[in-house]
């Protein structure tokens, strides 16, 4: 068996008196698209920013490629980030910058391409989100907030990276454009053999882009399989979220 | 956090209060000097953002001469009035472009144009950190490979110690001829030799206090707008409540800085 490219050890977190994450144990495999499912408020955008170190877990450890990354700073980050790409779930994008200066951010740092090459390069990825030319030389604010999450999706995969943060790529998206969308996370698994996590609130998008399921429920990973499984899981939790009954053992916090 | 608790609970007890306050104080000292160390750090090595540096001394440096020269333009012909109302008192009225000249020059110049920019810089920079740190566009930088320290902070830093000092020197200028106005066309002095008075009293000295003032306030400005911005909470309300923050801090840390320097420049005898 390959080792994990990410692999998170119990790891918690919390905010005050709010303890999001209790102990979150989770693999993620080379090339496999793992999705996340688990209620608004459970932690899943919290998960995959302490896997970045954008924030740094009160304890427990996580590994990326093997190394303990937990508290990695300076190169040993820099090393991560550099395979790593994210979509994050409010677009993020630079308002300063237009919409291909944002896709192209990364090659133009690093240095490697010429500015007439890195815009080439975000047309380019543009059209895989099904995001015209003309549109690169706007700014964020001037195009729509589905746009917006398509131009940071653009961004998130321009460079290539080992693994891809995916959160909430869907989200407001008319249903033809979320199915491109889909496909174009899958090719970014089959195709290119990156390992994504997608967190999603669309069962449709689940079955269709996951090779396994997870579901985070108070602060732990309380279930994982096949995608195939997701709707036999035998879990009453999952079988409550998957399906969207307001009654079950899931409460509404009041 | 605990500020809200209190609130909560009604009137706060005075004691503990002050000793909240206090032992804030002293953190917050604590991490501002710290985030500092970091900027200047990333400041003084390899890499920097050129392009940055360059957009950040443009809106430092260009877009506020307007106001700077307005509040110096006041300030010296207010100074000039004062002085001649008061010298006249001893019969000295003739002294008015020396004072005038002494007081833009070590004092005014650089302590107005950094409270000025206080404002309008300081408080544009933490809202506009603030504004990227709660809409995650921070994150989003960091985690495409760039560090915020050298890709936001230090170009806004650098940009100020190179800017602010220009932009004093320009308030010097625009002082004293505030205050040649005055004195030519109100008070009747004579305009060549109010000059000449001017040009003859002023040392070197003088302007390269107010211009050592005006770096050291460059950097708190900066310093104290990118550090209420990064640590910038949610929210409208905490993205303005930055901006408020940066602008206090800054200008009561540029008075600090000014009466401490003005200090040592005496004891040094500069
Ligand atoms: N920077 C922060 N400071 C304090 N609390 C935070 C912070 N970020 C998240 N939280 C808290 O952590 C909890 C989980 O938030 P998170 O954003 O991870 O939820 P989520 O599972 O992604 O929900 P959604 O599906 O609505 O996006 C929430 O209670 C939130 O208030
Ligand atoms: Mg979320």
């Amino acid at each position: 068996m390959t080792p994990p490219i990410l692999s998170l050890q119990n790891v918690e977190k919390r905010f005050g008196k709010n303890h999001v994450l209790r102990g979150v144990t989770l693999d993620v495999a080379p090339g496999e698209s793992l999705v996340v499912i688990g209620g608004s408020g459970s932690g899943k955008s919290v998960m995959l920013k302490n896997a970045l170190g954008l924030m740094t877990p009160d304890s427990g450890n996580i590994l990326f490629n093997g190394e303990d990354v937990t508290q990695a700073r300076g190169k040993a980050r820099a090393r991560m980030r550099e395979r790593v790409g994210m979509l994050f779930q409010s677009g993020a994008l630079f308002d300063s910058l237009t919409v291909w200066e944002n896709v192209a951010f990364r090659l133009v740092n690093s240095g490697t391409l010429s500015r007439a090459k890195a815009k080439e390069q975000a047309v380019e990825t543009l059209r895989k989100v099904r995001l015209g030319p003309d549109v690169a030389d706007l700014y964020p604010a001037e195009i729509s907030g589905g746009m917006q999450k398509r131009v940071s999706l653009a961004r998130s995969i321009i460079s290539k990276p080992d693994l891809i943060f995916f959160d909430e790529p869907t989200t407001g998206l008319d249903p033809i454009t979320a199915d491109a969308i889909n496909d174009l996370i899958i090719e970014q698994v089959r195709g290119l053999g990156a390992a994504t996590v997608t967190i999603t609130h669309d069962m449709a998008s689940a079955r269709k882009i996951a090779d396994e399921v997870a579901m985070l429920f108070e602060g732990r990973i309380i279930w994982r399989g096949k995608a195939s499984e997701v709707d036999n899981s035998g879990n009453a939790y999952v079988d409550q979220f998957v399906h969207g009954r307001a009654d079950g053992p899931i409460q509404p916090a009041l | 956090m605990s500020n809200a608790s209190t609130r909560k609970r009604g009137i706060p007890n005075p004691l503990a209060w002050i000793g909240a306050a206090t032992l804030g104080f002293f953190a917050e000292i604590g991490r501002l000097a710290t985030f500092s160390a970091q900027v200047k750090a990333a400041a003084f090595s390899p890499r920097w953002y050129f392009g940055q540096i360059w957009k950040q001394f443009v809106q430092i440096g260009f877009y506020s001469l307007p106001v700077v020269g307005m509040s110096a333009i006041f300030i010296g012909a207010a100074l000039a009035l004062n002085i001649y109302q008061g010298s006249g008192r001893f019969g000295a009225e003739q002294f008015v472009p020396n004072i005038v000249v002494l007081g833009i020059t070590r004092e005014l110049g650089a302590s107005i144009t950094a409270l000025m920019l206080a404002g309008r810089v300081s408080a544009g920079i933490a809202a506009e950190i603030g504004a990227m740190r709660v809409t995650e566009q921070i994150d989003a930088l960091e985690s495409l490979s760039a560090s915020r320290y050298r890709y936001l902070y230090a170009p806004r830093f650098l940009a100020a110690l190179v800017a602010v000092p220009m932009l004093v020197l320009v308030a010097d200028i625009i002082g004293v001829m505030g205050g040649w106005l005055v004195s030519v066309y109100g008070l009747g002095f004579d305009s060549t030799v109010y000059l000449r008075n001017t040009l003859d009293f002023m040392t070197r000295n003088d302007v390269l206090t107010g211009i050592i003032k005006a770096f050291v306030f460059g950097g708190i400005i900066a310093l104290m707008g990118c550090y209420q911005g990064d640590k910038s909470k949610a929210g409208a309300t905490g993205v303005g409540r930055a901006a408020t923050l940066s602008m206090v801090g800054a200008a009561v840390l540029v008075l600090a800085a000014n009466y401490v320097m003005s200090t040592i420049f005496v004891e040094v005898g500069l």
